[in-house]
């Protein structure tokens, strides 16, 4: 299993490690570093390694390696799952996940990790019985903890750990009773250069905010469950009832929580809410090229689309580029070579566009790749890909809740190749 | 007020410092030292010099301050043994406490001190936790017995703990079983052979209804122990696939993929007509395209198992092509893997749009992905022979861009397809070899000079286009050296009046100034052909070559069905059998797939465990593997000199080490950990009518001495051997083992000067005279041979303990083979122990040593028993009645002076009731199993 942990920074510095059986020593990390150099980029590091003696499995987030050290036959993706699963609570409880705040709250992290595996087999791994145990740290409480003497570390078992219903904990009261739902797409396209569509699909979740009283017994049912044939569920879900009736049927666990993802393959028609027109010109033998794009909306079910944002890799070729937008701000890092366009709202009587010319390297012939154009926006109150709650209803308690579902379309992974 | 405030330094020196904070008497300031000292140790600073003082802080009510402790204590104790008994104490005191948490807290640190002293002490919490009622403390003291046995193994045997977690198997607590499975897991990989998981339908069972139940984490472990078991049945594989579907569709990617590796093993077992076969099909596509949308590090473990996947069923994925196209940012890790895919993947229906996309990658700035964005074009059009057109022209495209090492490697692609088909693309000729200078790679260079000699009379300056490469002969790589001087060769034959100086040149460059063996033999093999006899070396050097195969890189069958076994482990990231790279792999259980049970077949037979272990229990053959062969080509197998065979097979010890390291890994099969029933039935398994006759003849000759033997198998197959087939069996015959072969030549050549040798094994078997062939064997023809063996052979304990490793040598080759021998050969004549001698040993031995089986089916009464057993050296001491059952005692000894006292209990009266119950007694404990499947073979023959 899980034998120990090490943390990265960016420059190589390891800034903690844990232990779940004997220690290990860092040395082993050496062949991380060998690896890290050989990358490129951080993101090129590969993720499982092997050294004579260990496996190092790492994942990359928030500019941090973590990095799992095993000895035996582990399955991979079990120790990946984890090390998300400790970024996400690092996440949870400090509000963001950086190597200052670790530090800053090295000890609540020492505990928490502790608590998260025992001899390399998970523990408490759901947020909600993390915090019970080990309470994440406030301002207020570390105040109050230094004038009482209290501590953050619960002392009563966590009685979701072993009840049927192991996410939720007994005892939960609000005045307020509450249960939001946020329909969520991301939309993965590739759009080849006249424009029509190479691969497009969506990947969709269901994230949760619930505040209920008791133990509320929730069903959820759609207008169009036909959409969803391939989910993945939160294990509060009944799978049967799912099977049967297509109505999602549970009891929620406190708080937030990711109810279900999906995924809607590119088999099915995926509306593409928005257009990239382009031309960018490398001319030959010339020290001036043309660059010219256009944003406009075009399956949006007449939704505004907003947070538009276009990044491009330009060529190494490129010096510096001169170019005016009708709308919003741009920047060209000459060192990187990355154009950022920050759009805003698209007008489509008005459609946002950038036009100007690049600098390019005298002499040299024109550059082999062509930029390939990264978009990002949002559609307030539209799920794309056409999923519609109908409605919610609670059972096991009495009183009324309040209900609210949100639906937000964004672009995952939305590249327009030139 | 941050963390951050632990990590100040003072210029006192810090340990001093702390030291006094320790011992403060104010609780707060104590706290908050310890938090200090927790801080140094997270960022590796060494503390271990405040041990003292922090165990002192340990008898607290605090419980934050007791945690922070513990977290030091586990750091600390191994480099503070005697210290650290000052703990124990406190744990076993804690070990009472009414509050659970506590109860947990204490067993699992205590576990996590990896000191020896301290382990004894820990026995008695522990049993005591594992009995909680508290399922928190159970489940936590399940996976305590995993650390303890990672410290002292013996100890957790001495003690009893494995049964105790086995009995956790059947909790109520779906978390206990959970923890308890992933524990007996942990434990069983450093124990390969033991029966730790002994998996049965009614485990089963409990297994799947804890799966619904039990954690994210729980349920990965509970499906990785699901895929080792063994359906006795299609239908029971299918309703364990039935109710592992489900999760499918659970968030976290290990439980997915562990699913998928169960489901992809029991598949094996259905019915390719079922309709359920197709709707599991359907099932799998959409949680492996979900995988993808996951991180990327996920990702690419998935793809890497996804390879292995679409290798062995491409059905599953084959609409899914576009979910691999590659996106510009992702990681170059899984580029790569995408890519590979997309060729697997890649069909008459998509390859357009595969095409397009591979253009696409050979223009983007990676180097790495571009060039294999390349060569995969080039294996598309291997591979498709409807797009090899479009493919030719999309390469001629991409040479147009004069990017230097997209020009290179499609060159060496061209190469391939030139191969593939010949004579249909030589006009791009004329374009390649306007690229030749830019050329500076050895394999793209090699790949031009083949093309320029292949193609010479079709090229009309070839002669120059040579001539230039051979200017700095010798500063080209080996490669490119040996494409020249065959390609001017291939030249010199297509146009021989202008090339005479050319092809002298570069024959005495290769053979007088080149220092490279290889490249001076070719020059030598050429220089004599042309001078000898031109028409010959015609036909050589320009014979037709032999297409190239469609797929290059596909994986070798039988690794892939085993790698489909080890599906979510390393061993498919690296697409390696783990026996390959894990530490310490010691007789790794070789996984195998599950043979396909015929429904009509199954529906007969209730019980078709033995059908599918004897399926698996063929006899394995070796493969000649290079190393291995090497170092055994130089045994001496000529015909046996008629010494002592002890100091024969004593010279050879070195080499047969090293056969025995090898083989033992090859060796395998999942037979070996199958239920006991298995095992016998394979070596009884009868041959087909064929060999009735055999059967007959060696049944005759067993009932001379009434020892039982089994019918001859066949243990090395005609197809692996060159036409030699050997089948075999073992006998005792008053006092003297006999190993019944029969060779048979299914050649067509002659085969004589047949020697036979043993490696090393668990009882010392060796041939006790050389293995008389009297005349060659001719083609058809068989003969009979009894080899008498002794058991003064040099001794190794193998694993199984009765497997025997055997090299036969005729005048073609070595061929290796292994093979079980039933262990009742080895019983010996005088192995009747006295009846106070046999109640003194029983009474001696511990109850430890006692193993139980059952021998089922078995209708035979006392008596019948006790003579059939008697013929094979099991003596029945005494004879008891009680309760209407009959106990028999028996002894025998093995021939290494090993006794086995054996209780036989029978029930006549109940006559529903067919099975025997039987319980061995042993100091040698590891021999029971064998013991068991001799009787269990004697007495069903």
């Amino acid at each position: 299993m899980i034998h120990s942990l090490f943390l990265i920074n960016a420059s190589g510095d390891i800034f903690l490690e844990k232990h779940w059986k004997s220690v290990v020593s860092r040395s082993v990390c050496d062949y991380f570093f060998e690896a890290q150099e050989r990358a490129s980029e951080a993101e090129n590091v590969p993720p499982v390694i092997s050294t004579p003696h260990h496996y190092l499995l790492s994942v990359y987030r928030h500019k941090i390696f973590f990095v799992a050290v095993i000895q035996t036959e582990v399955p991979p993706l079990f120790v990946i799952e984890f090390l998300h699963r400790v970024v996400d609570t690092f996440q949870d409880y400090f509000g963001v996940c950086s190597e200052v705040m670790i530090k800053d709250n090295v000890v609540v992290v020492y505990e928490v990790l502790e608590e998260m595996l025992d001899n390399g087999f998970p523990l408490a791994t759901e947020s909600n019985i993390l915090k019970e145990l080990i309470k994440p740290p406030t301002i207020l409480r570390t105040v109050v903890n230094t004038i009482t003497g209290s501590t953050n570390v619960g002392d009563q078992l966590p009685t979701g750990q072993l009840s049927v219903v192991p996410w939720r904990r007994t005892g939960v009261k609000y005045t307020n009773n509450e249960a939001y739902f946020d329909v969520i797409e991301e939309i993965d396209a590739i759009i080849d250069k006249s424009g029509s569509t190479i691969t497009a699909e969506i990947q969709g979740v269901i994230d949760a905010c619930v505040k209920l009283t008791g133990m509320p017994d929730l069903t959820l049912s759609f207008m169009n469950p036909r959409l969803l044939d391939d989910v993945s569920f939160h294990p509060c879900v009944r799978f049967k009832r799912w099977e049967s009736e297509r109505i999602l049927s549970f009891i929620p666990p406190d708080g937030n929580f990711r109810l279900l993802s999906y995924h809607v393959s590119a088999q099915n028609l995926v509306a593409i809410p928005v257009y990239v027109k382009h031309n960018i010109n490398f001319r030959d033998s010339s020290s001036l090229g043309r660059f010219e794009i256009t944003v406009g909306p075009k399956q949006t079910m007449g939704k505004t689309v907003e947070g538009v944002m276009v990044t491009s890799q330009m060529p190494k070729g490129v010096l510096n580029m001169s170019l005016t937008p009708s709308q919003g701000t741009h920047i060209f890092d000459p060192v990187t070579k990355l154009l950022t366009w920050d759009v805003g709202k698209i007008n489509p009587q008005k459609l946002p566009s950038l036009k100007g010319s690049m600098n390019l390297q005298a002499g040299t012939s024109k550059p082999d790749e062509n930029p390939t154009i990264n978009l990002q926006f949002k559609i307030q109150q539209l799920a794309i890909s056409g999923l519609k709650v109908n409605r919610l209803d609670m059972y096991g308690e009495k009183y009324k809740p309040f209900k609210g579902i949100k639906y937000m379309t964004k672009a995952g992974k939305f590249q327009v190749r030139t | 007020m941050t963390d951050s405030k632990y990590f100040t330094t003072t210029k006192k020196g810090e340990i001093f410092e702390l030291k006094a904070e320790l011992n403060s008497d104010k609780k707060e300031k104590k706290k908050e030292a310890v938090k200090k000292v927790i801080a140094s140790m997270t960022v590796g600073k060494d503390v271990s010099a405040l041990f003292p003082d922090v165990v002192n802080c340990m008898q607290t009510d605090n419980l934050e301050l007791k945690k922070l402790v513990y977290l030091y204590l586990m750091n600390y104790a191994k480099s503070q043994p005697d210290m650290a008994i000052m703990a124990v104490n406190t744990f076993v005191k804690d070990c009472e406490d009414p509050n659970p948490l506590i109860r947990a807290l204490a067993v699992r640190t205590m576990g996590c001190i990896r000191v020896d002293k301290i382990t004894e002490y820990l026995c008695e919490p522990l049993r005591k936790c594992l009995k909680d009622e508290d399922p928190y403390v159970r489940k936590t003291a399940a996976v305590c017995v995993a650390k303890l046995h990672d410290i002292n193994a013996q100890l957790v045997e001495d003690q009893g703990f494995l049964d105790t977690l086995k009995d956790l198997i059947s909790d109520s607590n779906p978390m206990v079983v959970a923890n308890a499975v992933a524990a007996l897991s942990e434990i069983a990989e450093s124990h390969p052979s033991s029966n730790l998981l002994d998996l049965n339908p009614q485990s089963i069972n409990k297994l799947l209804t804890a799966l619904n139940e039990c954690t994210e984490w729980g349920q990965i472990f509970i499906l990785d122990c699901l895929a080792n078991y063994m359906p006795k049945d299609d239908r029971e594989a299918q309703s364990i696939c039935e109710r592992v579907t489900p999760r499918l569709s659970h968030a976290n990617s290990a439980v997915v993929l562990s699913a998928v590796k169960v489901l992809m093993k029991f598949m094996e077992m259905l019915s390719k007509d079922l309709d359920y076969y197709g709707t599991l099909l359907k099932k799998l596509a959409p949680p492996l395209v979900t995988l993808l949308s996951a991180e990327p590090e996920l990702q690419y473990v998935a793809l890497r198992n996804i390879n292995l996947i679409v290798q062995k069923r491409p059905e599953i994925l084959k609409h899914e092509m576009k979910v691999f196209f590659v996106k510009y940012n992702d990681p170059i890790y899984v580029k790569l893997e995408k890519l590979d895919i997309m060729i697997r993947l890649a069909s008459q229906a998509n390859i357009a749009q595969v095409l397009a996309e591979l253009k696409e990658y050979a223009t983007e700035v990676d180097v790495d992905f571009v060039r294999k964005a390349v060569r995969a074009i080039g294996r598309c059009a291997i591979k498709v022979e409807q797009s090899a057109e479009r493919c030719v022209s999309t390469l001629l495209d991409l040479i147009q861009t004069k990017v230097n090492y997209v020009v290179q490697e499609a060159i060496v692609v061209i190469k391939d397809i030139f191969r593939k088909y010949p004579n249909k693309y030589e006009s791009v000729i004329a374009t390649l070899c306007e690229n030749l200078d830019s050329l500076d790679e050895p394999e793209a260079r090699a790949a031009m000079i083949w093309i320029v000699g292949e193609y010479a009379e079709r090229i009309d300056n070839a002669d120059e286009l040579l001539e230039s490469f051979l200017e700095g002969f010798h500063d080209e790589s080996t490669q490119v050296q040996l494409q020249l001087l065959t390609a001017i060769v291939k030249l010199f034959l297509k146009k021989p009046t202008e090339t005479q100086e050319l092809v002298q040149q570069v024959l005495s460059l290769a053979t007088q100034d080149s220092d490279n063996p290889d490249l001076r033999d070719r020059g030598y093999i050429y220089w004599r052909l042309l001078s000898t006899d031109p028409v010959a070396a015609k036909e050589v050097v320009l014979a037709e070559k032999p297409l190239i195969s469609e797929e290059t890189d596909l994986i070798e069958p039988t690794l892939l069905d085993e790698l489909i076994c080890y599906i979510g482990t390393l061993a498919s990231v690296y697409h390696k059998p783990p026996s390959a790279f894990v530490e310490g792999s010691r007789g790794v259980v070789h996984k195998s797939l599950p043979p396909r049970t015929g429904s009509s077949e199954s529906a007969e037979s209730p019980d078709a465990a033995p059908s599918a272990g004897q399926a698996a229990e063929q006899p394995a053959v070796i493969p000649a593997q290079g190393d291995l062969l090497g170092d055994l080509l130089n045994l001496d197998l000529g015909p046996p000199v008629s010494g002592p065979p002890l100091a024969a097979s004593s010279v050879q010890m070195g080499a047969v080490d090293l056969l025995g390291g090898g083989l033992d890994s090859l060796m395998g099969g999942s037979g070996f950990t199958a239920p006991g029933p298995a095992a016998p039935a394979a070596m009884g398994a009868p041959l087909g009518s064929g060999l009735g006759d055999l059967f007959d003849l060696t049944g005759g000759v067993g009932t001379l001495s009434g020892s039982y033997v089994a019918p001859k198998t066949v243990w090395l197959p005609a197809m692996k051997a060159k036409g030699l087939e050997i089948s075999g069996t073992f006998s005792r015959q008053v006092g003297s083992i006999c190993m019944d072969l029969v060779l048979t030549n299914k050649a067509l050549q002659v085969m004589s000067d047949f020697a036979i040798q043993f490696n090393r094994n668990s009882f010392g078997l060796a041939p006790a005279a050389p293995l008389q062939v009297h005349a060659p064997l001719a083609p058809n023809q068989s003969v009979e041979i009894s080899l008498p063996l002794n058991t003064v052979g040099s001794v190794m304990k193998m694993d199984p303990l009765n497997n025997l490793q055997v090299a036969v040598k005729n005048n073609i080759d070595v061929f290796y083979f292994s093979t079980l021998y039933p262990l009742h050969i080895l019983f010996v004549e005088d192995g009747k122990m006295e009846r106070q001698m046999f109640l003194a040993t029983w009474k001696d031995i511990p109850n430890e040593n006692e193993a139980q089986f059952q021998i089922k089916d078995c209708s035979l009464n006392a008596d019948a028993v006790s003579s059939k057993l008697q013929g094979s050296n099991i003596f029945t001491i005494a004879k008891r009645n009680v309760e209407g059952q009959d106990m028999l005692y028996q002894s025998l000894k093995l021939t290494n002076g090993i006794w086995v006292l054996a209780e036989l209990c029978i029930q006549p009266s109940n006559p529903s009731f067919t099975d025997l119950e039987l319980s061995l007694k042993c100091r040698a404990p590891e021999v029971s199993q064998y013991v068991y499947q001799a009787y269990d073979a004697i007495l069903k023959n």
